[in-house]
């Protein structure tokens, strides 16, 4: 019973990671015969390549802002909408809308959002008198790589209200109300319970929000395609500009393997963090 | 008191970020351009169809549309049939071998789906699956099994062993008890999956941008991308295509929000 799953899964799946490790230590065309190059991907990567290091450092930048913004936006509106009221509700079945829209769709939405010209950003910046606001958001190398992570916050702080909203109906009623007996400020109660509670979620929400970051690609190559002047760019669009567009399939290959440890580093920290607070397996 | 205002400022703020966006395209598709870049908040002079009309006359958008539809269906259908075959055997099984094949999917969890898009792609071209919507769906399958198993599996394994225990004293063979124990049992978690399944495939760049260029083997993810580039300028029928590209996601959003938000956070809180 397990075999159609196993086959599919070890040819398309294991087969190709395997071969993604020989590839990386190649030099390919996708055409030719792969060159042999030894570990000179890696430390062409680590050492040399200016563009790689601008498109890492861009991509931390861009999970940084996202983790924060996404984690304590709807770690906020978990805590506005924890109950089942039908108004809390409605707000988290409105909230979390985004989520089930296609990245491609988000990205063209914002792109006119974001047009300098006739945009509503602007218009409603410049309605309001912020007029020095009323920036060139996809256009301009200093902001393209902000604006691509307001979306993707819009994007997805929905789905992580969820999330915390299911952590925090978890903490016993009677903690709360211990607190309330103490005296407890609403602050109080957040800073001892709420918080120390909530903990494991925000482990779950802050990796997978990384990972999620570090994945990035659909909402980049919607809106900017890594521009202008590779501003916008982050490590999957880097890697698919090489393979598809350099044909360098070997040294995509490499920036690949760099990714996945990345992402298994985040993971083991996540469990990590887990495991001293809470002694989950 | 401060945390009631600040509660009713912050979720308005929020609600209405949402609202907005998706406002000016759903009334942007009734609009002419004109009328888009003046007041796109405003409802249109007429509800014209217009773009609608033009969108579906050109016909490069009901293409998109079907293949979409023949990927995604064919895609969750057959992840969920592999997954649960495979999650009902890895649960029904008590040996070390049960553990290793847990295992061995479990990586699939670990290593993201885009790292393989080199050696996916040179595979698929000596095998001539790229511009095959088969190929799509063989990929989509791959990506997603680890995770389907993963959820399937830990539900099956919730339950009480005992109901399998009777049915197979009665002689009921594996294939009947998963048949007709297991799935009808495993029916929520069955459902939340589709749902995120759907979802993923439905929406989907990445492997479609890399493995189809064909115009009609083009999913709808890809018309979009296609179609900023053909109307720079024209954002009604961008919205349109966008309209109808998102509609049956929405449909089915409003109609299973519960299923939804579980299906799409169940995928997340994996870990």
């Amino acid at each position: 019973m397990v075999l159609p799953a196993l086959a599919i899964y070890s040819f398309l799946y294991l087969y190709p990671a395997i071969q993604n490790l020989l590839y990386s230590v190649t030099r390919w065309d996708g055409v030719t015969t792969p060159e042999f190059v030894g570990a000179r991907n890696f430390t062409y990567m680590l050492t040399q390549d200016i563009l790689f290091r601008k498109i890492f450092v861009n991509n931390i930048k861009f999970s940084l802002f996202v983790v924060i913004f996404q984690t304590g936006f709807s770690l906020i509106f978990a805590i506005f909408l924890a109950k089942n009221s039908k108004s809390n509700i409605f707000f988290r079945t409105l909230f979390f809308f985004p989520t089930i829209l296609s990245s491609v769709s988000v990205g063209l939405m914002w792109t006119f959002l974001y047009n300098p010209n006739y945009g509503f950003i602007n218009a409603a910046l410049k309605g309001i008198g912020l007029d020095f606001l009323a920036i060139n958001w996809l256009g301009d190398t200093r902001y393209s790589l902000l604006a691509i992570a307001i979306t993707q916050v819009w994007f997805h702080t929905g789905q992580m209200v969820v999330i915390y909203v299911a952590g925090l109906q978890q903490i016993p009623q009677e903690l709360y109300e211990a607190a309330e007996v103490d005296g407890a400020t609403r602050w109080q109660q957040f800073k001892n319970v709420t918080w120390p509670m909530s903990l494991p979620t925000t482990a779950v929400v802050v990796a997978y929000t990384t990972i999620q970051s570090f994945r990035a690609f659909d909402l980049v190559y919607s809106m900017t395609q890594g521009g202008p002047l590779n501003s916008s760019d982050v490590l999957v669009t880097n890697i698919f500009n090489l393979a598809f567009i350099g044909y360098k399939f070997g040294y995509a290959s490499a920036q690949t393997i760099f990714l996945v440890i990345m992402i298994l580093f985040i993971t083991w920290l996540q469990r990590r963090t887990l495991k001293i607070d809470y002694g989950v397996k | 008191m401060i945390f009631n205002i600040s509660r009713k400022i912050l979720l308005t703020l929020f609600a209405v970020a949402v609202i907005i966006p998706s406002s000016i395209v759903v009334l942007g598709t009734f609009k002419s351009d004109f009328e888009i870049y003046s007041k796109p908040l405003s409802l249109p002079k007429a509800f014209s169809l217009n773009n609608y009309k033009a969108l579906f006359e050109t016909g490069n958008v009901t293409t998109p549309f079907k293949n979409s539809v023949i990927v995604s269906l064919g895609s969750v259908f057959f992840t969920l049939l592999f997954a649960s075959l495979a999650a009902y055997a890895i649960s029904r099984m008590f040996t070390i071998t049960g553990k290793l094949l847990f295992f061995l999917f479990s990586l699939g969890l670990a290593i993201p789906g885009q790292v393989n898009i080199v050696p996916i792609y040179a595979l698929f071209v000596k095998l001539n699956l790229t511009n095959s919507l088969t190929g799509l769906i063989l990929v989509n399958i791959a990506l997603n099994l680890p995770l389907s198993i993963f959820i399937l599996t830990a539900f099956l394994k919730d339950l009480p062993k005992e109901m399998f225990e009777v049915a197979s004293i009665d002689g009921a063979g594996h294939w009947r008890v998963y048949r007709s124990i297991a799935m009808p049992l495993a029916r929520p978690a069955v459902g939340a999956t589709a749902i995120f399944l759907f979802v993923i495939c439905w929406n989907d760049l990445l492997y479609p941008l890399m493995l189809i260029n064909e115009q009609s083997k083009k999913t709808l993810p890809l018309t979009l991308i296609d179609f900023r580039g053909e109307f720079a300028t024209s954002y009604s029928m961008l919205f349109t295509a966008i309209m109808v590209a998102s509609i049956p996601m929405v449909v089915m959003y409003l109609l299973m929000q519960k299923q939804f938000q579980s299906g799409l956070t169940a995928g997340a809180v994996k870990g």
